[in-house]
């Protein structure tokens, strides 16, 4: 039978319980075998702890992101003032004090690893935090859900609403919550595109019009999905749609605290019984609160479950209906399957936040953590890259030298002019030439300068006198000096002659 | 094929009707997305037939209203990039060679355009690093059979060598001593015994002493009293360490005995002068211009 609505919910006999008229989409006893279409779910609003920690998080990563393009960051004349900024043009990543180049993309990969493993650490800790708290698909849910509440009311009006044949009023409800849903659903797609470009700038273009074709497109591309994904697709999107809740078991164990229903308490659930003996009887009394605030709609009671997202409303659903019917809270709870075990074998419950999993988690967090700050602590902002020729390898001169072709690459990190000198170790005899540099005085080691900000691009030869090189290689090293302020940079590269 | 209907037990759907091995699909209907899909697809091609060109015809196809084409797009896009070189090969056209090569952006957008002409017209027989092989000739190094200076290699490049296409072309003709009698086989291998001392490599000392006189008489007219070469006849330099077709003794004497004959194209007739003057500069600074 399809659930009929609220409007069948039955007032039990506690002050202010009453029992549901509720079926989880996916409940066991009926579950079909294959696809099934989507069975629309109204989420009752939940109170409670965790429904206010999840107003605080939306507020927080929302804040976060439509927030942060708008920061300042002064790096001086010249360069962007946006404290985060993905300059694709200029081939910039800027994130307040960090200034990052392409050549050092090992910073974002660095990123994203420790992110996984964060993730990693996370799960195997809370179980899915990430799916229940923070990832944009519930954030924005959430967020979309409270809207709808607010024009249509709560679980019992959606319902009668969605019931009702096509009116002026129903009309009206509809398409306020459409246009605010778009408008959010704007914002969302508005606030990406300012992380690329100087936003109070880009909000003029947009605004007037003269924004590149591609920011409108972005903009468009993400109100659409913020749309359907947040005001239509919903929990699909995490049952049907996302790889993590597939991967996720992987990090979990038998330790891994996670939303649970604690069935030894619970069975034999029975309705509410005035005066019940709770020694013979559980203490769920089947009013199916838990089920009606569950955003995937499914029934906690049931077990684990994939469609779980461990938004933990149930928890706050049930604590609220023990509190009135004067049961100990935590029927439902933050628990683990060991615990589960422990309980049934006669033991104490424990928590168990240092295993194996989750401190090899968080060693290698910390490890590359570590290692990124010791990178950035290191950075210099002259960098040299050194390209032997390849073909040809080494040239023969009249006189019997050999001389050797490389392309070296500077890397002026620093927002002005220098002055370098570059000096070639390894071999005696060494002889330098930068071309186009002959007419730039006459040390022994060629000097020029490169441009602020900029990569530039030299060609050296360096020749060796006949009868120097011994087998058909040798070590060569540059190293790179700044003549003002003696910062060096260096590379170690080769030296080729015939066999 | 059966024709009567068989609705699936375990989940109440109708089958397609075929049998494999007593395995049976179930006829479900298409995801309603699925459906949507594909009409807005079968939607859209329409339009696209209307709009782009489509559909083969005869000799021809329909042009469709935008009069798109890819190729006239390529064309538009050469044209664009054309353009936005126009102004620095005029400067390059008319600046003197010496001036781009000091100038640094004009001498950068040279070597840059330099690299390419020499990848699509030189690379064959120098070699794509300007390498050499046997026969051709080694632009990296400092030996150069016709100069190496900025306006002998232009020169080099416009007109070429021992073709019949320019007048201007580099000639010169080295006898075939050998072949043509002028040597006997046993001064041909008394001369090569000279060369191989004039370069510092170890030779027989008595022929290279009967070789030393038939070497002034006959080659050093060309090749100078030294070996030291001459680039006004194209004569390679014998006293060093780079040989254009081989240093060892048979190579020598082959090359005594029927003489060499290289030959390279005039490319100033078939590309305009401010590719040439860019090949030019590439040479000449891959490492042993003058
Ligand atoms: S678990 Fe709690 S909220 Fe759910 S039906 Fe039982 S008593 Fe009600
Ligand atoms: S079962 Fe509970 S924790 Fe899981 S998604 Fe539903 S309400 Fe959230």
């Amino acid at each position: 039978m399809r659930s009929m609505g609220s409007l069948l919910d039955t007032a039990i006999d506690a002050p202010e319980v009453r029992e549901y008229d509720v079926e989880a989409v996916n409940r066991k006893e009926t579950r079909p075998p294959l696809y099934v279409p989507r069975k629309k779910i109204h989420p009752r609003r939940a109170h409670g702890f965790f429904r206010t920690f999840k107003w605080w998080v939306m507020a927080a990563t929302l804040g976060i992101y439509y927030v942060t393009p708008w920061l300042r960051w002064d790096r001086g004349p010249g360069a962007p003032d946006q404290a985060v900024l993905v300059d694709i043009p200029g081939r910039r990543f800027y994130f307040f004090f960090i200034e990052i180049w392409p050549q050092e993309f090992y910073y974002i990969a660095g990123l994203l690893i420790m992110a996984g493993l964060g993730l990693f650490l996370v799960t195997s800790v809370v179980g899915r935090a990430w799916c229940g708290y923070a990832c944009p698909q519930t954030v924005w849910t959430d967020l979309f859900i409270w809207v709808e509440r607010l024009v249509e009311g709560d679980r019992g009006a959606r319902i009668r609403l969605d019931k009702e044949p096509m009116s002026g009023a129903k009309a009206t409800k509809r398409l306020a919550k459409y246009v605010i849903w778009l408008l959010i659903a704007m914002g969302t797609g508005g606030a990406w595109v300012f992380y690329f470009a100087d936003a109070p700038t880009l909000l003029v273009d947009l605004v007037t019009g003269q924004a590149a074709t591609d920011a409108y497109a972005t903009v468009g591309v993400l109100t659409f999905t913020t749309f359907t994904l947040g005001g239509f697709m919903r929990e699909q999107v995490c049952t049907y749609m996302c790889p993590w809740p597939r991967i996720q078991a992987a990090m979990m164990d038998e330790e891994s605290l996670t939303v649970t229903y604690r069935t030894d308490r619970g069975e034999p659930r029975k309705p509410f019984e005035k005066n019940a003996d709770w020694d013979t009887r559980g203490d769920c009394i089947d009013c199916k609160a838990c089920v009606v605030v569950c955003p995937m709609g499914i029934d906690i009671r049931d077990g684990q479950q994939l469609e779980c997202i461990t938004c933990a409303l149930c928890i706050d659903a049930c604590d609220d209906v023990m509190g009135k019917i004067g049961r100990p809270r935590g029927l439902i709870d933050y628990d683990s399957i060991a615990n589960d075990e422990r309980r049934r074998a006669g033991k104490e419950t424990k928590l168990r936040l240092f295993r194996p999993r989750t401190l090899f988690y968080f060693a290698l967090w910390a490890l590359i953590g570590l290692g990124m700050v010791y990178v950035l602590l290191t950075r210099s902002d002259l960098d040299i890259n050194v390209i032997h020729d390849r073909n040809p390898l080494y040239t023969t001169l009249s006189d019997g030298s050999i001389r050797n072709g490389y392309t070296f690459k500077i890397l002026n990190k620093a927002r002005e002019q220098r002055t370098l000198t570059l000096h070639a170790s390894g071999l005696p005899g060494i002889a330098l030439k930068v071309v186009g540099s002959e007419d730039m005085g006459d040390s022994p080691d060629p000097y020029f300068t490169v441009k602020p900000d900029r990569l530039q691009s030299f060609r050296l030869l360096v020749t060796v006198p006949p009868g120097i090189l011994k087998g058909d290689a040798a070590d060569l090293r540059f190293v790179l000096k700044e003549i003002n302020t003696g910062q060096t940079a260096s590379y170690n590269s080769l030296f080729r002659g015939p066999q | 094929m059966s024709d009567h209907r068989h609705v699936d037990e375990f989940t109440g759907v109708e089958t397609t009707g075929h049998e494999w091995d007593g395995i049976r699909e179930l006829d479900n209907p298409l995801p309603r997305w699925w459906q949507w899909v594909f009409w807005a697809c079968v939607v859209w091609s329409v339009g696209y037939w209307v709009v782009y060109p489509a559909w083969p015809l005869v000799s021809s196809h329909t042009k469709g209203m935008i009069g798109y084409s890819s190729r006239a797009e390529v064309a538009q896009e050469i044209k664009t990039a054309t353009a936005g070189m126009a102004g620095q090969l005029e400067r390059i056209r008319k600046a003197p060679l010496e001036q781009i090569r000091t100038d640094t952006g004009l001498r950068e957008f040279a070597m840059a355009g330099g690299r390419s002409a020499f990848n699509v017209n030189c690379s064959q027989c120098h070699g794509s690093g300007a390498q050499g092989f046997k026969g051709f000739p080694n632009l990296n190094d400092d030996e150069w059979i016709w100069g190496g200076t900025l306006d002998a290699i232009f020169r080099t490049i416009t007109h070429g060598i021992r073709n019949t296409e320019d007048e201007n072309a580099h000639q010169s003709e080295m006898p075939a001593f050998g072949r043509d009698g002028i040597l006997t086989k046993a001064q041909v291998a008394d001369v090569a015994e000279y060369v191989l001392s004039l370069s510092g490599q170890a030779a027989d000392g008595t022929a290279s002493a009967r070789g030393k006189p038939l070497f002034t008489d006959n080659c050093a007219a060309c090749h100078g009293d030294n070996g030291q070469g001459s680039t006004e006849f194209g004569a390679p330099a014998l006293n060093n360490n780079i040989w254009l077709y081989g240093g060892d003794k048979a190579t020598i004497v082959e090359t005594v005995t029927n003489s060499r004959r290289g030959v390279m194209p005039a490319w100033g007739r078939h590309l305009d002068e401010a590719t040439v003057k860019q090949l030019a500069i590439y040479v000449h600074s891959l490492g042993g211009g003058k």
